[in-house]
C-alpha cells in the first residue's frame, strides 16, 4: 500500500520539476510562446490544458485493450479533439473575454505534442490511477512554466500583473516583451538559466560525493 | 487580383506564421539543424497545406454547415489522413523523395501550422481561391523561416558558444532576433 501511494506520488512530481514539459522535455511550445503576454491568459490556456490532458488521459487508460495498435495515433486524437472541442465551448460560455484573447489557440490545443506524447509514452501503458496522476503532474508542470513566462513578460512588458499596475509610474514597460520576439527572448533566457541550476546542481551533488568518498 | 496578393504577402512575410503567430514551433526548433532538410520539409509542409486548405474548404461549404461543433474533430481527422495518404502515394511514386523525407512526412500531422491555417481562414471566413492563396503564402512562409534559422544554425556551429546556452535556449533567442527583424514588415502595407 505504502508503496503504491509512493509511485503515485513520484508520477505527480516527476512533472513538476525533473521532467518539466517545457523546460526540460522542450513539448508544447506553440501555445507557450503565443498566449503568455499576459499572467491571466497563461493560467487560462494551462487550465484549459489540463482539462483536456487529465481527460484524455483517463479516457485513454480506461479503453487501452480495446484500441487497436494500429490507428491508436488516430484514435488518440479524437479522444484529444472531443475533450478541445469541450474546454471551447465552455470557455466560451463562462468567460467570453478570455476566450477572445486566446481566440485560435484554444482549438490549436489538440496539436500540443505534449498531450500526445503523454498518451503514446504513458497513458496507453499504465492503469487509469497512475496515468491520471502522471496526467496532472505534467500539467501542474505547464501551468508552471506558462505562468513563469506570463509573470516575467506581463511584468516587464506591461509593468503590471493580473492587470493590476506594480510601479506606478516610474516604469517605462519594455514593448518588445509583450510583442512576439519577447517570447522567444524570455523562453530562451528561461532555458539558458535552468541549463544553469541543472549544472550547479551536479557539481554540488559531485563535490558531496567527493566528499564522502575521502571522509570514509 | 490586389486582395488576393495582399493575402499572399500578409501570411508569408508580415504575418508570419513561425515568427509572428508562434505555430509549428516544434519542427522549427526541432529539425532545423541543416539547410537541406529544413528546404523540403518546408516544401512538404506546403504541399500538405494546400490540400488542407482545398479539404476545409470543402468542409466549411457541405458540412460543417449543418454541425459546426464538429469543425476540429473532422479538420484533425483531414489533415491525419492526408498525411498519411501523401505517405502511401509518395512511397509509391518517388522511394528516393520518401526516404529522404523520412520520419518528418508522419511529423507533419501535429503540426500546429497546418491546423492553425484551416482554422484562421475559416474564422475570416476566405472563399476557396483566398483559401489557397493564404495556404501558398503560410507554407512558403514556413519555409523561409526554417531556412533562415537553419542557415544561422549552420553558421553558429563553426563559433565558440558557452556550453550552458548552446541548443534549445540560443535557437530560441536566434528565432527571437529573426522575429524582431521580421516586425520591420508591418509598416509595409501602412494603408490597410
Amino acid at each position: 500500500m505504502i508503496e503504491s501511494e509512493n509511485q503515485d506520488y513520484n508520477e505527480l512530481i516527476k512533472g513538476i520539476w525533473r521532467d518539466n514539459p517545457v523546460f526540460v522535455q522542450v513539448l508544447g511550445m506553440c501555445p507557450m510562446l503565443a498566449v503568455t503576454n499576459s499572467a491571466i491568459n497563461a493560467i487560462a490556456m494551462g487550465m484549459a490544458t489540463l482539462f483536456v490532458l487529465v481527460g484524455s488521459s483517463f479516457l485513454v487508460a480506461t479503453f487501452k485493450k480495446w484500441i487497436p495498435k494500429q490507428i491508436r495515433i488516430s484514435c488518440f486524437i479524437i479522444i484529444i479533439a472531443t475533450f478541445v472541442t469541450v474546454a471551447d465551448y465552455t470557455l466560451l460560455a463562462l468567460i467570453p473575454t478570455v476566450h477572445k484573447e486566446l481566440g485560435a489557440f484554444i482549438p490549436l490545443i489538440v496539436a500540443n505534442c505534449m498531450i500526445l506524447g503523454r498518451q503514446e509514452a504513458f497513458a496507453s501503458k499504465n492503469t487509469v490511477r497512475l496515468a491520471v496522476m502522471d496526467a496532472l503532474g505534467m500539467s501542474a508542470g505547464f501551468v508552471f512554466a506558462l505562468f513563469t513566462l506570463g509573470a516575467v513578460r506581463e511584468i516587464l512588458g506591461s509593468g503590471s500583473l493580473f492587470g493590476v499596475d506594480l510601479f506606478g509610474g516610474a516604469f517605462e514597460p519594455w514593448i518588445i516583451m509583450i510583442l512576439p520576439p519577447g517570447g522567444f527572448l524570455t523562453l530562451g533566457l528561461i532555458l539558458f538559466f535552468f541549463n544553469w541550476v541543472t549544472h550547479r546542481r551536479e557539481i554540488f551533488l559531485e563535490r558531496v560525493a567527493e566528499a564522502e568518498r575521502s571522509g570514509s | 487580383m490586389q486582395e488576393l496578393f495582399w493575402i499572399f504577402i500578409s501570411s508569408l512575410l508580415i504575418n508570419n506564421f513561425v515568427l509572428t503567430y508562434f505555430l509549428g514551433i516544434c519542427p522549427f526548433l526541432g529539425v532545423s539543424n541543416s539547410l537541406e532538410t529544413s528546404f523540403r520539409l518546408g516544401l512538404a509542409t506546403t504541399f500538405v497545406m494546400l490540400v488542407t486548405a482545398l479539404c476545409a474548404w470543402v468542409l466549411n461549404t457541405y458540412l460543417l454547415i449543418y454541425a459546426p461543433y464538429l469543425r476540429l474533430i473532422s479538420f484533425i481527422v483531414v489533415i491525419a489522413s492526408t498525411v498519411q495518404f501523401i505517405e502511401m502515394l509518395i512511397k509509391k511514386m518517388s522511394p528516393t523523395l520518401f526516404r529522404a523525407l523520412g520520419i518528418f512526412l508522419p511529423l507533419i500531422t501535429t503540426n500546429c501550422a497546418i491546423l492553425g491555417l484551416a482554422i484562421f481562414s475559416t474564422n475570416r471566413g476566405y472563399g476557396f481561391l483566398e483559401g489557397i492563396t493564404y495556404a501558398l503564402g503560410a507554407g512558403f512562409g514556413f519555409t523561409i523561416a526554417m531556412v533562415l534559422l537553419a542557415g544561422l544554425r549552420e553558421e553558429s556551429e563553426l563559433s565558440e558558444v558557452p556550453a550552458l546556452i548552446e541548443g534549445t535556449a540560443m535557437n530560441l533567442i536566434i528565432a527571437g532576433i529573426l522575429s524582431m527583424a521580421f516586425m520591420g514588415f508591418a509598416g509595409l502595407f501602412s494603408s490597410t
